[in-house]
């Protein structure tokens, strides 16, 4: 039995009234949308409220939107341990100039590397971050490959060879 | 610091070995399968910390994917588990198919379940075989291989290729299997059976195999539901998900199998859930095959299948359809979807964004063993080097899914 994102949306927005809460899709995936600055928040709502318990992280992503404003939408998807097979994505967008928003890594740990990877692909800024490097690019790449501004064909230039004892690599924290 | 200043540091310690030593195990290392490299922090031969450097194999394939059509991305989703391609591809195509409204035939779909199954049993005798062999068991590896190989070779029977299958397509299947699929799954099975009853005989009681594995690498399942564990790593700390019974996709809930499930987490418990789920997956192979329905493989719609030969060579309207598929692509009506189902690893999902064009606007794969790396690090820490390797051959990273 799919969640009722209409439902949930209206219970979150109770809970924490800033997140501004609506139900986006009802099908074929339950989505809501709240504000940036509160997803940490409504993330912990999800985790800890009786009758949803949304403890399961299970993705982190984004996507680049080619609107006029320019914006990135940040999604969040969990799943609910009282019944696995209902799951909810947390839909937020950002302003694709300046990207930040606050880190979820306190509320799931499985948040850490998702979020490094949205600022590795997207360059958002996780404000509170505990580690932010890059995870899957090397740290002399100059930009952030998912955005569509980022040409497919474009060419990075070739790195010197480390010496590891000299120049190590950029230490975690 | 420098070079000269570390070396005046060591010279000046009393005891070397009383000093916190760093050391860069990888990124190719001969005691871990995956290109991988992991910075420890060593106190004697205990790991204190560990940090993770991925992304040797990154090659850009959810960018990839946003440069081609719907059906170019099933070749990459091949790529993306060398043990497991078949698994990767049904995903893919099933969750395409819920943004397009259709649905696959009935034999189609018993096919992707029996190939999935089939795949299911490779990955998890790659996982082990490497893993045991990493721990010394070599013959046991070896079986293990062999057996793969059988699975493998009806990977190539079915769609002429071992690894790179792209054997599924959005509404179905490239085409039907041989006749005698039947018998080669069988055979395949019988093989695998026996390769498990002499693995058992050489692990089960086997003293210095379960010293390595019992109590090793503990997660509890608190934090295994934190970090976003999924699969055989999940199930061994004993939390019930599997995506196959929890959200069946397509045509799991007619089949009767159960979920083996472990109480501690520790490595044994993986290697044990994993060993008890290549018999559930010959347990639903052999329901599938008796049940296997016949009829079409691909859905009879000309929005999104292709035409039969003869009327693409034989009518122009075959021939402008077959034109306009392969040129500008399938059109998948816009929308948003996360779709998973249950890889060999864990939860695959792919969160498929299309915007009505031919091409998809955003692909997003959540590689299973992602997390699983994430969480590596509680795994190993306070256990020894040699450890290391054990505990991370059975997070089953595979570099192709986790780097893309």
């Amino acid at each position: 039995m799919a969640l009722d994102s209409a439902d949930i949306a209206a219970r979150v927005l109770a809970a924490v009234p800033a997140s501004g809460a609506r139900q986006v899709a009802a099908a074929p995936t339950p989505t809501i949308e709240v504000g940036s600055t509160e997803m940490p928040q409504v993330l912990t709502f999800l985790r800890d409220e009786p009758g949803l318990e949304m403890r399961l992280f299970v993705d982190a992503t984004a996507i680049d939107r080619e609107t006029p404003q320019g914006l990135i939408e940040l999604i969040y998807i969990v799943r609910s341990t009282l019944d696995f097979g209902n799951l909810i994505v947390v839909k937020t967008a950002i302003d694709a100039a300046e990207p930040t928003a606050p880190t979820c890594s306190a509320v799931y740990a499985g948040v850490n590397w998702a979020e490094r990877e949205i600022y590795d692909m997207f360059g958002v800024l996780f404000e509170g971050h505990p580690d932010p490097r890059r995870i899957l690019m090397y740290p002399e790449f100059v930009g952030h490959p998912l955005r569509k501004s980022y040409p497919y064909q474009k060419r990075q230039p070739l790195t010197p060879e480390r010496d590891p004892l000299t120049n190590p690599w950029p230490k975690r924290g | 610091m420098s070079t000269e200043e570390s070396r005046q540091n060591v010279a000046n310690a009393a005891d070397p070995l009383s000093e916190i030593m760093e050391l860069q195990m990888g990124p190719s290392h001969p005691a871990c399968h995956g290109t991988v490299k992991f910075d420890l922090r060593l106190d004697g031969e205990n790991i204190i910390a560990m940090d993770t450097t991925l992304g040797y194999l990154h090659r850009g394939f959810e960018k990839m994917c946003e440069q081609g059509t719907w059906t170019q991305v099933i070749p990459y989703t091949d790529r993306l588990n060398y043990a497991s391609p078949q698994i990767n591809n049904h995903i893919f195509c099933e969750g395409v198919e819920k943004l397009c409204g259709i649905e696959a035939p009935e034999r189609a779909s018993y096919l992707r379940v029996i190939l999935s199954e089939c795949s299911r049993i490779a990955d998890h005798l790659t996982c082990l075989g490497m893993s045991v062999t990493e721990l010394g068991a070599i013959s046991a590896g070896f079986y293990m291989n062999e057996a793969r190989e059988q699975f493998y070779n009806l990977n190539a029977h079915v769609s002429g290729a071992r690894v790179t299958v792209s054997y599924g397509r959005i509404g179905g299947l490239l085409r039907d299997v041989p006749d005698d699929f039947d018998q080669v799954v069988r055979a395949a099975i019988k093989r695998t059976e026996e390769v498990m009853r002499d693995s058992e005989k050489l692990l089960e009681r086997n003293r210095i195999f379960i010293d390595r594995m019992a109590g090793i690498g503990i997660l509890g399942a608190a934090e295994a539901i934190s970090f976003g564990l999924t699969g055989p790593l999940l199930r061994a700390t004993g939390v019930n998900y599997d995506v196959r019974k929890a959200a069946p996709y397509h045509c799991y809930d007619r089949f009767d199998f159960e979920v083996p499930l472990g109480t501690k987490g520790d490595n044994f418990d993986r290697f044990s859930v994993r060993f008890e789920e290549i018999k559930q997956s010959i347990r639903i192979i052999d329901q599938a095959l008796k049940q296997l329905p016949k009829g079409r493989v691909c859905v009879d719609d000309p929005r999104f299948a292709l035409p039969d030969k003869k009327d693409v060579y034989g009518n122009i309207e075959g021939l402008m359809n077959q034109f306009k598929i392969v040129i500008e692509g399938i059109r998948v009506p816009a929308g948003e979807v996360y779709f998973a189902g249950e890889g060999a690893n864990g939860e695959l999902g792919y969160y498929i964004v299309s915007d009505g064009s031919g091409r998809p606007y955003r692909l997003r794969v959540r590689p299973p063993c992602w997390y699983g790396m994430a969480a590596l690090e509680d795994m190993v820490r306070g256990h020894m080097i040699s450890d290391l390797s054990a505990i991370f051959g059975l997070v089953n990273m595979i570099g192709g899914e986790c780097d893309r």
